[in-house]
């Protein structure tokens, strides 16, 4: 059985051409950047390449991108790096409630040492309202850190209308772009952000590489202190086939964003129109249009997201699910609940996002194999005997 | 992550319904941890005759419900009550650590169904109860920051990892005491 794959937000597979970019600098081109021989000034000269090619696809001079060796990694380092960094200003940080364990974690983190936060809320399609982030701040407001696009329910966040909220008041603005990098047009300049995360995984890069640009001027410590690699911001030998590897996927990312993007968004839509419409109370989970092209989230209501995965799985579709049961914690997704969702509403979660490549014909087996399994999984739902009864 | 007997009572689940003219009802659990089981019996003389469940829940919700009722069928009621949580687990190969307290409830909801029918035969039309806790809901938690057990009895101080931990009076999660909420960011008073 040929598998479908639904699942970018966990894994991509990484391109072709980018693993024959970064191949070479496993084993030939293995030299340490920081060695002034000709080997290493060659693996130099290609992390160099690589960073000019992650500053193209975000509108930044390359001397803003740090490299680092995941999406968590730039969000701690921007979290406490910046905030550290302008503990003069003052100790309060404002985030949104839906963003990523690392933003919230690291936040959290920074509590222990006298920081405070502010969560902001969002509305049911999951958005920050920038005059709550507005009211949010404080004269001892140092961050605001609000994602560029959520990976649970898709929803594309305001961050340039946040971004000048932030600039008037003259306050530092890091976004989490993991999600959105490669997917939507990302122009640091335009959005007007202090800081901003990304991984190249999801653009079909190899895992352990990342970056965080960082706005030249803007002062930052470094989280893991060490050598003078990235500018003395980030010790630690540089992973020349990792950073290569983003490079390249920054590179491809960039040429074909808009063309990857139509293709998405036409079997997003697809999905998004039809399985509501084939299915008695399913609701689409986020904004309906503010939302990443790759990304279809859904609740359905009466079951549970885990035991739907599952039976997906066995005909051969990966997806995820934001359900308490596919959780290690067995909590239901903060993002969910943050929406305004109620318990049973959150365990339906099921989440499609499609990769580079997926069939037509995948969304269409999506929608002939999903009807059948929620009407087997309701039949056992003392929730939809309930349901039944009462609209009876 | 599941044991292949596991997989195959949640793809083939035995006794799945509703029995319109049963002799007793339980139900156990609640939406917010996951898993909600309802459990019908009928009983002839001193043995269950049929039983049947219905369960909104994970794989393991469904696949401890049919093993309980595959199991419990043709019992004497006593012997339905002696079947515990811990023998289900056993009996379907055993279940992930992180869902034995809140899928694996199938023995509470047979035993809630039982004294349901018990109730019935002295008399009093007993209304069908919600068990929200499960037995040894304590015994069976987890601290969310190093997954070692908590102690029993309420006990709110992880010994492995040194935290104060309290249940968040917004969303119920287990977290840490004076911080904002592991799982949802509400704001915690110190313990």
């Amino acid at each position: 059985m040929r598998r479908r794959y639904f699942d970018h937000i966990a894994a991509t597979p990484v391109h072709a051409d980018v693993l024959a970019a970064l191949l070479p600098f496993v084993r030939e081109t293995f030299g340490n950047p920081q060695s002034l021989h000709s080997d290493g000034q060659a693996a130099l000269m290609a992390v160099d390449e690589a960073r000019e090619k992650v500053a193209a696809l975000l509108g930044s001079k390359p001397d803003e991108v740090i490299f680092t060796s995941s999406g968590s990694e730039s969000n701690n380092f921007a979290l406490k790096g910046l905030a550290q960094a302008q503990q003069a200003r003052g100790k309060h940080l404002v985030v949104s409630a839906v963003e990523h364990p690392s933003v919230l974690n690291a936040a959290k983190s920074l509590e222990r040492q006298g920081f405070r936060t502010t969560v902001v809320p969002v509305d049911r399609f999951g958005r920050v309202d920038p005059a709550d982030v507005e009211k949010a701040l404080m004269p001892e407001t140092s961050l605001v850190s609000v994602m560029l696009a959520n990976s649970e329910v898709g929803t594309i966040e305001p961050v340039a209308e946040i971004a000048r909220v932030c600039r008037a008041r003259k306050v530092l603005i890091h976004t989490d772009a993991v999600a959105a990098a490669g997917a939507i047009p990302i122009d640091v300049k335009a959005l007007d952000v202090d800081a901003l995360s990304l991984a190249a995984n999801p653009f079909y890069g190899p895992r352990g590489a990342a970056a965080l640009y960082v706005r030249k001027g803007v002062r930052i410590l470094p989280l893991i202190e060490g050598g003078l690699q990235e500018g003395g911001r980030r010790a630690g030998s540089e992973d020349v086939p990792a950073i290569v590897g983003l490079g390249k996927a920054a590179e491809l990312a960039g040429e074909r964003l808009e063309a990857r993007r139509a293709e998405a968004v036409a079997l997003r839509d697809r999905l998004l129109a039809e399985l509501p419409r084939r299915v008695e109370r399913v609701v689409v989970t986020g904004h309906p249009t503010e939302r990443l092209p790759y990304h279809a989230s859904f609740c359905v209501e009466f079951i549970e997201g885990e035991a739907m995965l599952l039976h997906l799985d066995m005909q051969g579709i990966s997806v995820s699910s934001g359900s308490a049961c596919t959780s290690k914690s067995l909590k239901a997704s903060h993002v969910l609940l943050a929406m305004g969702l109620d318990h049973a509403l959150a365990q339906g979660s099921v989440v499609f996002s499609l990769i580079e490549g997926t069939p037509a014909e995948d969304v269409d087996a999506v929608l002939d194999a999903f009807p059948p399994i929620i009407a087997r999984l309701r039949k056992m739902s003392p929730l939809w005997t309930k349901y039944l009864q009462e609209k009876k | 992550m599941y044991s292949e007997k596991v997989m195959d009572h949640f793809q083939n689940p035995r006794n799945v319904g509703v029995l319109a003219d049963a002799d007793g009802v339980g139900q156990v659990g609640n939406p917010v941890c996951g898993d909600m089981m309802t459990f019908y019996i009928k009983v002839k003389g001193t043995r269950l005759a049929d039983v049947k469940f219905q369960t909104f829940g994970c794989g393991a919700a469904i696949a401890v419900s049919s093993m309980v009722s595959e199991m419990a069928i043709g019992k004497t009621l006593e012997e339905a009550m002696a079947i515990t949580n811990e023998v289900v687990a056993e009996e379907l190969g055993g279940l992930p650590k992180n869902k034995l307290h809140c899928s694996n409830l199938g023995a509470d909801a047979l035993h809630a169904a039982i004294q349901n029918y018990k109730d019935r035969q002295v008399g009093f039309a007993a209304p069908v109860k919600t068990i929200e806790e499960h037995e040894g809901h304590e015994e069976e938690c987890h601290c969310p920051y190093c997954e070692s057990p908590i102690a029993a009895g309420g006990e709110t101080f992880c010994t492995a990892c040194k935290v104060n931990l309290i249940e968040c009076p917004a969303c119920g999660g287990i977290t840490k005491a004076g911080e904002p909420c592991l799982h949802c960011g509400a704001e915690t008073k110190q313990a």
